[in-house]
C-alpha cells in the first residue's frame, strides 16, 4: 500500500490538500474503512456521499486526527496525519454531525474561547469573533447564549468556529443533518461564502442533491471503500439525471405521450408498455412538467400521473452497486413535482 | 524536548499559508510547550468559571443538598442522634455534610465531561492544536476553584446555624484536606464522565453515591452501627476524611478504637493518594482510547 506513494503521488502532490491511500480501520470485526482512496484538489468542495454506517465520519475522523488509522497513509495539507498531528491540527477546521458549542457561552464567547484555544492570544481572538460574527451574519446574537440559538445559527457558529484560523482545509461532516430547510439554505450558503475565500472542504453527507449544488467533485463510498469518483454530472449521467415520468390510463396513448415528451426531452423517451408509464431525461424541469401536462391535456390524453423524479442516492447506489443503500428501505416511487428547490432534498430519510 | 519551540519564543511565526492554499493571514504564536500547556489550561478554566458567572444559581443548585441535609438532620434527626462522648450533633454533623459535598463533586466533574463529550466540544478541542491535557486538567482546576466557593458558602451557612470552629492553622489544614479529597475525586468523575453514554447517566451515579455516603462516619458513627457495618463504614474513605477534619475544627469524637479511626489524619492524606493513582491511569486510558 506505501508502495503507491511514489512517483505519481509526489508529483501531483501539492495540487491536492487532502490525499489518502489505502485507509484501513477497524473497529473489533467490523471494517469501518477497507483500503479507502480519496484526492482531494486544493481550493474545491469535494463531496464524500454515502449512507449510513459506509465509512463518511470514520474517514473524516482519522483525517482530522481523532482517531488513529490501522493501515495505509493520509496527508492533509502536505502534512502526515499519523506523524505530524500537531501541524495538522493547525490547519484545519471541523465542523462534526453535532454543533460543538458551549451551550451556556455566548455566541461571542465561545469564539473568543476558541480563538484563544487556538493560541491567537486575547486581542487577536476578540477582533477575529468580531468580523467571524459579522461574515456569519450572527453579530444580533452574538451576545445570546447559544442555548437559544436556532439550528442553522448553531451551525453557522460552529461554522465560524472551525473558520477562526481560516483552515486550509475544513471537514464537514454531514452539516445540514437534523437541519429545516432553511438552515440547510444558509449552511450551504456560508459553505460556498469559504470556498471562495480559498478554503479546500471535504464534505459528507447522506444527500445526492446536498454534494451536487455544493461539490464540484464527489467520491462516493459503500463499505468502507470508494466505489466512485466523479464530477456531480458525470454521477448523474451515470445514474441518469432528472427524469419526467407520464403514466398514461389508456395503452392506446403511450405513442402520443412518447411523442409529447419527446419534444422536452434530452433524450429518447423510454416507454414501458405493461407499466403504462413513458420517461425522459430533463434539463428545465418545471417548464419541461409545465409543457408536458397542458400538450397531454390540450391534447385529450387520459393522464393517471405525471411528476418529475430525481436520482436519489439510493438511485446512485443501485447503479453503482447493485444494491441498495443498507440504511434505507424505502422504496424509490418518489414522483416529485415541487418547484420549491429548497423546500426538498430528494435525499434517503435515514 | 521542546526546545526548538523556546528558541522560536520571540520571533512570530507566520502560518504558511501558502503552502496551506487559504486566503488567511493568521499567525501563530511560538512561545513553547509549558507555556502554551498553562495558557490552554487556563482558557479552559475560564470557561468553567464563565459558566458560573453566567448562570450563578448553578452553585445554588450544587448546594442545595448538602445544605438541605444540614437541615433535615439537624433539626428534624437531630435531637433523636447521639454522638458518642457526648457532644453536640451539630457540631458532628458540619464537617460530615463539608466532606459529602467534596464527596458528590464527583458527580458534577462527570456530568460536566460527559457534557463536553456527547456535545461534540471534547472532540473540538482535540481537533485544534491546543494541548490535549489541559482539557482534562483545566476541569480539574476549574472543580478546585468552585470546591473552594462550595466550603466558603457551606461554612458561612454553618456559622450562622451556630457552628464553631476552632481558627488557625487546624482549621485551614481541615480546608485542605476537604480539597485533597475533592482532587482525588476529580480523576473518577472524569474516568465515569468519558465512560457513560450520556448525561443522564451521570445524573444516575447520585443514586450510586447517595449510600455510598450514607455508608460512612459523615452522618452517625460507625460504632453505632451494626458491627460489620461499623467496620465497613470506618473504612470509608470519606470516613478518614470526615473523623480527620472534626478533630482540626476542635469537635473530635470520642471512641472509635480502631486502627483506621485512630488514624484518621494519616489516612485522610493517605486515601486520596490511593484514589488518585487508582484513577488518573483510568482517566488517562479513557481519555487515549478517544482515539482508537
Amino acid at each position: 500500500m506505501s508502495a503507491s506513494t511514489s512517483a505519481s503521488a509526489s508529483a501531483s502532490a501539492s495540487d491536492y490538500a487532502v490525499r489518502a491511500e489505502g485507509l484501513d480501520k477497524r473497529y473489533g470485526e467490523k471494517r469501518a474503512l477497507d483500503g479507502f482512496d480519496l484526492a482531494v484538489r486544493k481550493g474545491t468542495v469535494h463531496g464524500l456521499l454515502g449512507p449510513n454506517g459506509a465509512g463518511k465520519t470514520t474517514a473524516v475522523r482519522i483525517l482530522s486526527t481523532l482517531v488513529r488509522l490501522d493501515g495505509g497513509s493520509a496527508r492533509v495539507a502536505g502534512l502526515d496525519v499519523a506523524s505530524q498531528p500537531r501541524e495538522v491540527r493547525a490547519r484545519i477546521g471541523l465542523t462534526g454531525q453535532y454543533a460543538a458549542l458551549d451551550e451556556v457561552l455566548t455566541g461571542r464567547q465561545n469564539l473568543e474561547m476558541f480563538g484563544r484555544l487556538f493560541h491567537l492570544g486575547g486581542r487577536r481572538a476578540r477582533r477575529r469573533a468580531t468580523e467571524l460574527l459579522e461574515q456569519f451574519d450572527l453579530a444580533d446574537a452574538a451576545g445570546k447564549g447559544v442555548g437559544q440559538y436556532s439550528g442553522g445559527m448553531r451551525r453557522r457558529l460552529d461554522l465560524a468556529a472551525s473558520m477562526i484560523l481560516t483552515p486550509a482545509v475544513l471537514f464537514l461532516d454531514e452539516p445540514t443533518t437534523g437541519l429545516d430547510p432553511r438552515g440547510r439554505g444558509e449552511v450551504w450558503e456560508s459553505v460556498r461564502a469559504l470556498v471562495s475565500g480559498g478554503t479546500t472542504v471535504l464534505l459528507t453527507t447522506q444527500y445526492l442533491e446536498e454534494a451536487d449544488k455544493l461539490a464540484s467533485h464527489i467520491t462516493v463510498i459503500d463499505q468502507g471503500r470508494a466505489i466512485a469518483d466523479d464530477t456531480p454530472d458525470g454521477l448523474k449521467n451515470r445514474v441518469g439525471g432528472d427524469r419526467i415520468e407520464v403514466v398514461v390510463t389508456e395503452r392506446a396513448d403511450i405513442a402520443r405521450a412518447v411523442k409529447v415528451v419527446a419534444r422536452v426531452s434530452d433524450g429518447e423517451p423510454e416507454s414501458h408498455e405493461t407499466e403504462l408509464r413513458v420517461h425522459a431525461p430533463v434539463t428545465d424541469r418545471v417548464a419541461a412538467l409545465t409543457e408536458v401536462a397542458r400538450t397531454l391535456q390540450d391534447e385529450g390524453v387520459r393522464v393517471e400521473d405525471i411528476g418529475l423524479r430525481r436520482p436519489s442516492l439510493d438511485d446512485v447506489f443501485m447503479r453503482l452497486t447493485g444494491h441498495r443503500t443498507a440504511a434505507d428501505t424505502d422504496t424509490d416511487t418518489d414522483t416529485d413535482t415541487d418547484t420549491d428547490a429548497d423546500a426538498d432534498t430528494k435525499g434517503v430519510a435515514a | 524536548m521542546s526546545g526548538l519551540n523556546e528558541a522560536a519564543e520571540v520571533t512570530e511565526v507566520a502560518r504558511p499559508a501558502e503552502a496551506a492554499g487559504a486566503a488567511g493571514v493568521q499567525v501563530l504564536r511560538d512561545r513553547g510547550r509549558t507555556y502554551w500547556v498553562l495558557a490552554d489550561c487556563w482558557n479552559v478554566v475560564r470557561r468553567g468559571l464563565t459558566h458560573y458567572q453566567r448562570q450563578p444559581i448553578n452553585i445554588v443548585w450544587q448546594l442545595g443538598f448538602p445544605i438541605l441535609s444540614v437541615l433535615l438532620y439537624g433539626y428534624v434527626f437531630g435531637s433523636a442522634m447521639q454522638v458518642p462522648g457526648g457532644g453536640d450533633y451539630r457540631d458532628f454533623l458540619m464537617p460530615g455534610m463539608f466532606v459529602m459535598t467534596m464527596a458528590f463533586g464527583f458527580i458534577n466533574t462527570a456530568t460536566l465531561v460527559v457534557y463536553d463529550s456527547t456535545k461534540g466540544v471534547i472532540d473540538r478541542f482535540r481537533s485544534m492544536p491546543m494541548s490535549p491535557s489541559a482539557v482534562v486538567a483545566g476541569r480539574g482546576v476549574t472543580d478546585l476553584i468552585v470546591a473552594c466557593a462550595e466550603l466558603t458558602i457551606l461554612m458561612l451557612t454553618a456559622l450562622a446555624m451556630g457552628w464553631r470552629p476552632d481558627g488557625g492553622f487546624a482549621f485551614l489544614g481541615a480546608f485542605g484536606l476537604l480539597l485533597w479529597l475533592r482532587f482525588a475525586l476529580i480523576w473518577l468523575g472524569v474516568w465515569l464522565g468519558l465512560l457513560v453514554p450520556n448525561p443522564e447517566a451521570a445524573g444516575g451515579l447520585f443514586a450510586v453515591a447517595f449510600p455510598l455516603t450514607m455508608i460512612s462516619s459523615i452522618f452517625v458513627a460507625p460504632q453505632l452501627m451494626p458491627d460489620w457495618l461499623g467496620h465497613v463504614a470506618a473504612w470509608n474513605p470519606i470516613s478518614s476524611t470526615a473523623a480527620a477534619t472534626r478533630e482540626l475544627f476542635g469537635t473530635p469524637v470520642g471512641g472509635g478504637d480502631t486502627w483506621i479511626e485512630e488514624h484518621a489524619l494519616l489516612m485522610a492524606g493517605v486515601w486520596p493518594v490511593i484514589l488518585t493513582l487508582v484513577f488518573v491511569p483510568l482517566a488517562v486510558r479513557r481519555f487515549q482510547k478517544l482515539s482508537k
